[in-house]
């Protein structure tokens, strides 16, 4: 259902220009409620800076940028926190938000970090970092979700439920997900969009369209193709833990 | 009960250890410190302003550290000068045109030793006033800006993607700056009110896990380092400010052998 109300953000031939120099330019792309929108492309492709754009994090950008919700949710690709803070997880849940405690740990328990509330931040692990900083974005029940790159250094156990809680959560709170990622294979199987992103917009549509795109081709090579076809199918039925196939409900 | 000028100077004290307490905590995560040495600095010259023009002290060094704020903010948008040697520049040179100025005033008796480290025999009922309401007010307007000044501490980008408008908390912040070193500057004195800002907070910071935790002992801090350090500049005879900031510097240095095991740093 595409319907102009379900936009969430809009961004029409957006750009930044720095030094004379585009980092990203000329990107169209909206996020509706329910679906997930991501971004891919090698380093420096300008991913971040487009998710920043959406963000309104960058004031100064060429384009138009639309957002019809305030309620959102963010997961930075990078996180420098200053250690001069005394800073355990809890405080962290509540840094944008008030919630209660049911709600906090309730979003913990889902990226499985529930037993860290009482952790100064400082002395987490690079992972459960990465799953307190999704837990946290969550736990607001947003409408629009932006994860940059939210599963880094998590283990690949872990990465592979963080993609299905993701998933679950864009059809559970209906809320639209700007995602970028450099995995190509767990984050297709749960896209509704893809951006191809290489300092423009290479390529864009469903993962299929995109992995038959010669550009896409031409940057990510044949394989990365043949993997995003391969997950597309996933979309109509699930595997079970006996390698049965069962149709989805 | 205010007749006595050390009761005046006590509760004096009890009021600015409030305010310095929690502006104290933003101002060690934020490492503004040479900020406020800055704004401190530059009070001089508002205190001279309200002499020659017969002005409140405490709006006219509000009114004078504001300006330098701005005057900060546009030098660091428009030089390529790094963030610390503007704030020498700025510190530096306004304590100057001060005491320039304090010198064209030859016709006014300045207390200059007063005004650079405190005098609790200055401190009268006004002050008391406007240190207890103009005090109550910057916790108040702290309290409102607590969410968006914080959530930028810790992370900028954050509180901009979640709609904190976090450059509107730190302009808000840096009155508040201005605010509290305009009430406190006749009890503490300009030279010295960053210590006060900086040493209950660091002293809190040894002794606490969280943010709220550090806020309280850093109140507590200042308290002790207010009703020390003025006892003692009653029995010795010594200048209030410094006697103060030394009390302070003596509860850091116990908390040294407090600090936590659990909350020490990583690195």
């Amino acid at each position: 259902m595409r319907t102009e109300e379900n936009i969430l953000v809009k961004l029409k031939n957006a750009g930044i220009k720095q030094n004379d120099k585009w980092l990203v330019k000329g990107v169209s792309l909206e996020v509706e409620k329910g679906k997930i929108v991501t971004l891919i492309g090698p380093n420096g492709s300008g991913k971040s800076t487009t998710a920043k754009i959406a963000l309104g994090i960058y004031k100064e950008f060429e384009g138009t940028v639309e957002k019809f919700t305030n309620k959102i949710g963010y997961v930075p690709q990078k996180i420098s926190i200053d250690w001069t803070l005394p800073l355990r997880v809890a405080d962290f849940m509540v840094l944008t938000d008030d919630l209660d405690k049911g709600d906090i740990n309730e979003a913990l328990a889902l990226t499985g970090v529930d037993h860290l509330i009482d952790k100064n931040l400082g002395n987490l692990s690079g992972g459960e970092f990465q799953r307190v900083l999704l837990a946290r974005a969550i736990s607001r029940k947003p409408e629009l979700l932006v994860l940059d790159e939210p599963v880094q250094g998590v283990d690949f156990t872990g990465e592979i439920a963080l993609y299905q809680l993701i998933k679950k959560i864009s059809e559970k709170l209906n809320c639209g997900i700007l995602l970028i990622s450099h995995d190509l294979h767990t984050v297709m199987s749960a896209t509704d969009h893809v951006v191809c992103l290489n300092g423009h917009v290479c390529c864009s549509g469903s993962p299929i369209d995109v992995a038959k795109d010669k550009e896409y081709k031409a940057l990510f090579g044949e394989q990365a193709s043949q993997t995003l076809s391969i997950y597309e199918h996933k979309h109509d039925h699930v595997h079970s833990n006996d390698g049965d196939i069962k149709q989805k409900n | 009960m205010f007749d006595d000028f050390f009761i005046r100077a006590l509760f004096a004290g009890i009021g600015v250890a409030f305010v310095t307490g929690p502006l104290g905590c933003f101002v060690v995560w934020r490492r503004l410190s040479y900020f406020g040495d800055t704004l401190a600095h530059s009070a001089l010259l508002g205190v001279t302003i309200a002499f020659s023009l017969e002005f409140n002290i405490a709006l006219s060094v509000f009114i004078s550290s504001s300006v330098i704020a701005l005057f900060l903010i546009q030098l660091q948008k428009k030089t390529n000068l790094p963030g610390d040697a503007l704030l020498g520049l700025l510190a530096h040179s306004s304590l100057a045109v001060g005491l320039v100025a304090i010198g064209f005033l030859s016709f006014i008796r300045f207390d200059i030793m007063g005004l650079l480290f405190g005098d609790i025999l200055a401190v009268n009922v006004n002050d008391l006033l406007i240190i207890w309401i103009g005090g109550a007010f910057i916790l108040l307007v702290l309290k409102l800006i607590w969410k968006p000044l914080f959530a930028s501490t810790v992370n900028y980008e954050l509180a901009e993607a979640e709609g904190l408008n976090p450059d509107r908390a730190k302009a808000i912040f840096t009155l508040l700056m201005a605010a509290i070193i305009a009430i406190s500057i006749k009890m503490i004195g300009l030279l010295l009110i960053t210590g006060m800002l900086i040493i209950p907070a660091a002293f809190a910071r040894n002794i606490s896990d969280s943010p709220k935790g550090m806020v309280i002992f850093s109140i507590i801090g200042g308290l002790l380092s207010v009703f020390i350090g003025l006892f003692s500049s009653l029995n010795f005879n010594t200048p209030s400010g410094p006697s103060i900031i030394m009390a302070a510097l003596i509860l850091f240095i116990i908390s040294l052998f407090k600090i936590k095991q659990s909350i020490k740093l990583k690195n």
